[in-house]
């Protein structure tokens, strides 16, 4: 009972403050609201017995990207007589992504039936042991894959940051 | 040219990997400051204990009164004349009958000011006087509010008969 | 008595010896400072100026409180309280001592001992580093602006050498992240695996490069000369908390101070054996488990103010580090040792066993 009441406290926690995200005037508010966020997720990580993921998630997400995020947001020049007017076709454009967006949702969630609230099994599957042994087994190649595609976007983000040499 | 030799060639050799290191040199320096943890304190708990001022300390002035608790001033106006700063003026008056015991000489200060934010502390004022009427004393100068509060009248500076002021140390034998 | 009840008042009594630690980290402050200087310090509030955090505090509270009025007003008030809250936070994970019995049960000195200890003390960490960066610009303040990016900048770059010598912590007590787990394991077995003297196998006399990695980054996470560039006074005029008064500035300092605290606990509880003291088994044959357990608390106290007069020791040491300097450090030299200490450790682990 009491975790489902947890659960229903954080999943509407979670739904509003992704809304605020999209709806703040104030970028900054927006990714003070996408922190919230995060928390709510990591706190469903919690709820599933899967604290490494949820740490993990707190350090990465909410303490060093949105550091960065609320650090370029910061250095923006917020007053409202800089931003620039939207023409009609950016209008039109984001007016049809958004729909096919909606389309892809509506048809992925017509597929899927709500059950009822179960609540989640007592896993130890969450523990960091237990997902180092996955990881390091398992999903060994992936896991080495994503390293890769990081070290290529670090190598990418210094030759961009490298001056020139005539 | 060379003028000296004490002029020194400034050079800056290479650092050696231990100096790169840079702990060596922070725990010297942590060294250094941990040594001051035990060392004298410099602090004096000031209204608990004063001070000794120097000898030739020269602070706020005291018109001298002499044993009979007579004002020794007599209005010559020779400290006035000495002062480099122009701080003193004074206007003197004639004894009358029956002030012989207010006023040592025949013709005396009715009123006496020294401008405390003009006056330099020089002491020449004291080393002017023939009658040993004004002394700078190691008294400190009060704080006012007011630019005006800062002249003082005999009010301030002729020293009271019940709170006389001590300036043995201050006094010179000249021979002449 | 429930273990609920218990950690109930282990929390409040936490809160409270926090508060009353950072309290007189300032009054300790002062005096070290005075001391190193060959002065005396405050000595005016009670007996040797031991009244003086109180005098400090109460004027904290009755000053003028001012809100700039270009300022957001709420981010301005949320700034200094996320602070205070992220720095209190940390206390959680950390073993206080051996645990207490208690009518028959034990109890541990310990709020939750969290399967990810450690990790959750990074992950905390750097959420303080939103109280600042928030504060900071809300202040509407180019001072204050820039202070908050030389906050946010300076702790992203340090945790990483943090995390980094702190694998190597983890690498010793066979991956186990948490905080109790380490500190068990420096209570047992010898050390160098011949000096028979029983809880003295700290991880310090294994891991020196990591211990002192760990000690440079919690200088700089805890803002503390000599990377005090987010506030620093004489260029930036006090940094992010420029427009700050009254409380709201005092919850800014007092953060520090339990930073401070917390940063010293933690090195304690990873580096030097936390409650473990040389002799402790021996004690437990002689003396009640209870008084044994009191004893440990008060030697994890006794090693963290000793850290605590460390930081300030360096503090009145060495200069403020450049930008640049700061960076170059972070990155190029704490990184990279960081990361070579964790290989070297593996190998050793590999190649020695235990």
């Amino acid at each position: 009972m009491s975790s489902q009441l947890i659960f229903f406290i954080l999943a509407a926690l979670s739904i509003m403050s992704a809304l605020f995200v999209v709806f703040s005037k104030n970028p900054i508010y927006s990714v003070i609201w996408l922190i919230v966020c995060f928390f709510s997720i990591a706190g469903h990580y919690i709820m599933l017995n899967a604290q490494f993921l949820a740490i993990v998630h707190i350090i990465v997400y909410a303490g060093a990207i949105m550091v960065l995020m609320l650090f370029t947001v910061m250095l923006l020049n917020l007053n409202k007589a800089t931003e620039p007017h939207k023409p009609m076709l950016y209008k039109l454009a984001a007016m049809i992504s958004g729909g096919l967006m909606l389309l892809v949702l509506l048809a992925s969630m017509r597929s899927t039936a709500l059950g009822a609230y179960a609540s989640p099994a007592y896993t130890e599957s969450g523990y960091v042991q237990n997902v180092g042994m996955v990881l390091f087994t398992e999903f060994l190649l992936p896991f080495e894959m994503t390293s890769v595609l990081f070290i290529a976007a670090m190598i990418g983000a210094v030759v961009l940051a490298k001056k020139e040499v005539h | 040219m060379q003028l000296t030799n004490r002029s020194k060639v400034v050079t800056k050799p290479e650092m050696t990997w231990v100096e790169k290191l840079y702990l060596p040199a922070i725990l010297g320096g942590l060294q250094i400051t941990i040594k001051h943890l035990f060392k004298k304190k410099a602090t004096v708990k000031y209204p608990e204990v004063k001070k000794e001022f120097a000898p030739v300390y020269r602070g706020m002035h005291v018109l001298k009164r002499d044993e009979q608790g007579r004002e020794n001033c007599t209005a010559c106006g020779l400290c006035a004349v000495s002062c480099p700063a122009e701080a003193i003026t004074m206007d003197a008056a004639e004894r009358q009958k029956g002030e012989e015991h207010l006023y040592r000489e025949e013709k005396y200060a009715a009123k006496y000011e020294i401008n405390m934010l003009r006056c330099i502390y020089c002491g020449l004022c004291e080393e002017a006087c023939p009658k040993d009427a004004i002394y700078l004393t190691d008294r400190i100068v009060p704080s006012e509010y007011t630019r005006g509060e800062f002249v003082f009248g005999k009010d301030m500076l002729v020293e009271r008969i019940d709170d006389r002021v001590d300036v043995s140390k201050r006094k010179k034998e000249y021979s002449i | 008595m429930s273990v609920l009840v218990f950690k109930a008042i282990l929390v409040v009594v936490l809160f409270l010896v926090s508060l009353g630690i950072a309290a007189y980290s300032t009054y300790a402050e002062r005096k070290v400072a005075a001391f190193l200087q060959d002065r005396i310090g405050p000595d005016r509030a009670g007996p040797f100026g031991l009244l003086q955090p109180i005098a400090d505090g109460v004027k904290m509270f009755l000053k003028e409180e001012i809100i700039p009025t270009l300022s957001d007003k709420f981010l301005f008030i949320l700034g200094p309280s996320m602070f205070m809250v992220t720095t209190l936070m940390v206390s959680a994970v950390i073993p206080w001592g051996m645990p207490l019995e208690i009518g028959g049960e034990m109890f541990a000195l310990q709020v939750a001992d969290v399967n990810i200890g450690i990790l959750y003390v990074l992950g905390v960490v750097s959420l303080g580093v939103y109280g600042i960066m928030i504060g900071g610009w809300a202040s509407n303040n180019k001072y204050a602006l820039l202070g908050a990016i030389r906050a946010s900048s300076q702790m992203i770059s340090y945790e990483l050498a943090m995390g980094m010598s702190v694998v190597a912590i983890l690498l010793m007590t066979n991956g186990s992240l948490s905080i109790n787990h380490i500190v068990e394991a420096q209570g047992t077995g010898k050390l160098y695996g011949f000096i028979n003297v029983s809880g003295m196998n700290w991880n310090v006399f294994y891991q020196p490069v990591a211990f002192l990695i760990f000690l440079i980054c919690a200088f700089a996470e805890a803002n503390r000369t000599p990377f005090d560039l987010p506030e620093s006074e004489s260029e930036l005029i006090g940094g992010f908390h420029t427009e700050y008064s009254s409380m709201k500035l005092g919850l800014y300092l007092f953060g520090e101070y339990i930073n401070m605290f917390i940063s010293s606990a933690i090195i304690s509880c990873l580096f030097f054996g936390g409650y473990n003291f040389p002799g402790i088994e021996y004690l437990g044959t002689i003396l009640p488990h209870n008084i044994v357990s009191i004893i440990s608390v008060l030697v994890l106290f006794g090693k963290i103010f000793f850290f605590i007069f460390f930081f300030m020791w360096v503090r009145w040491t060495i200069p403020r580090f450049r930008y640049d300097q700061l960076m170059r450090l972070g990155w190029q030299i704490l990184m990279p040792i960081a990361i070579v200490n964790v290989l070297l450790t593996a190998l050793g682990i590999t190649l020695f066993g235990n």
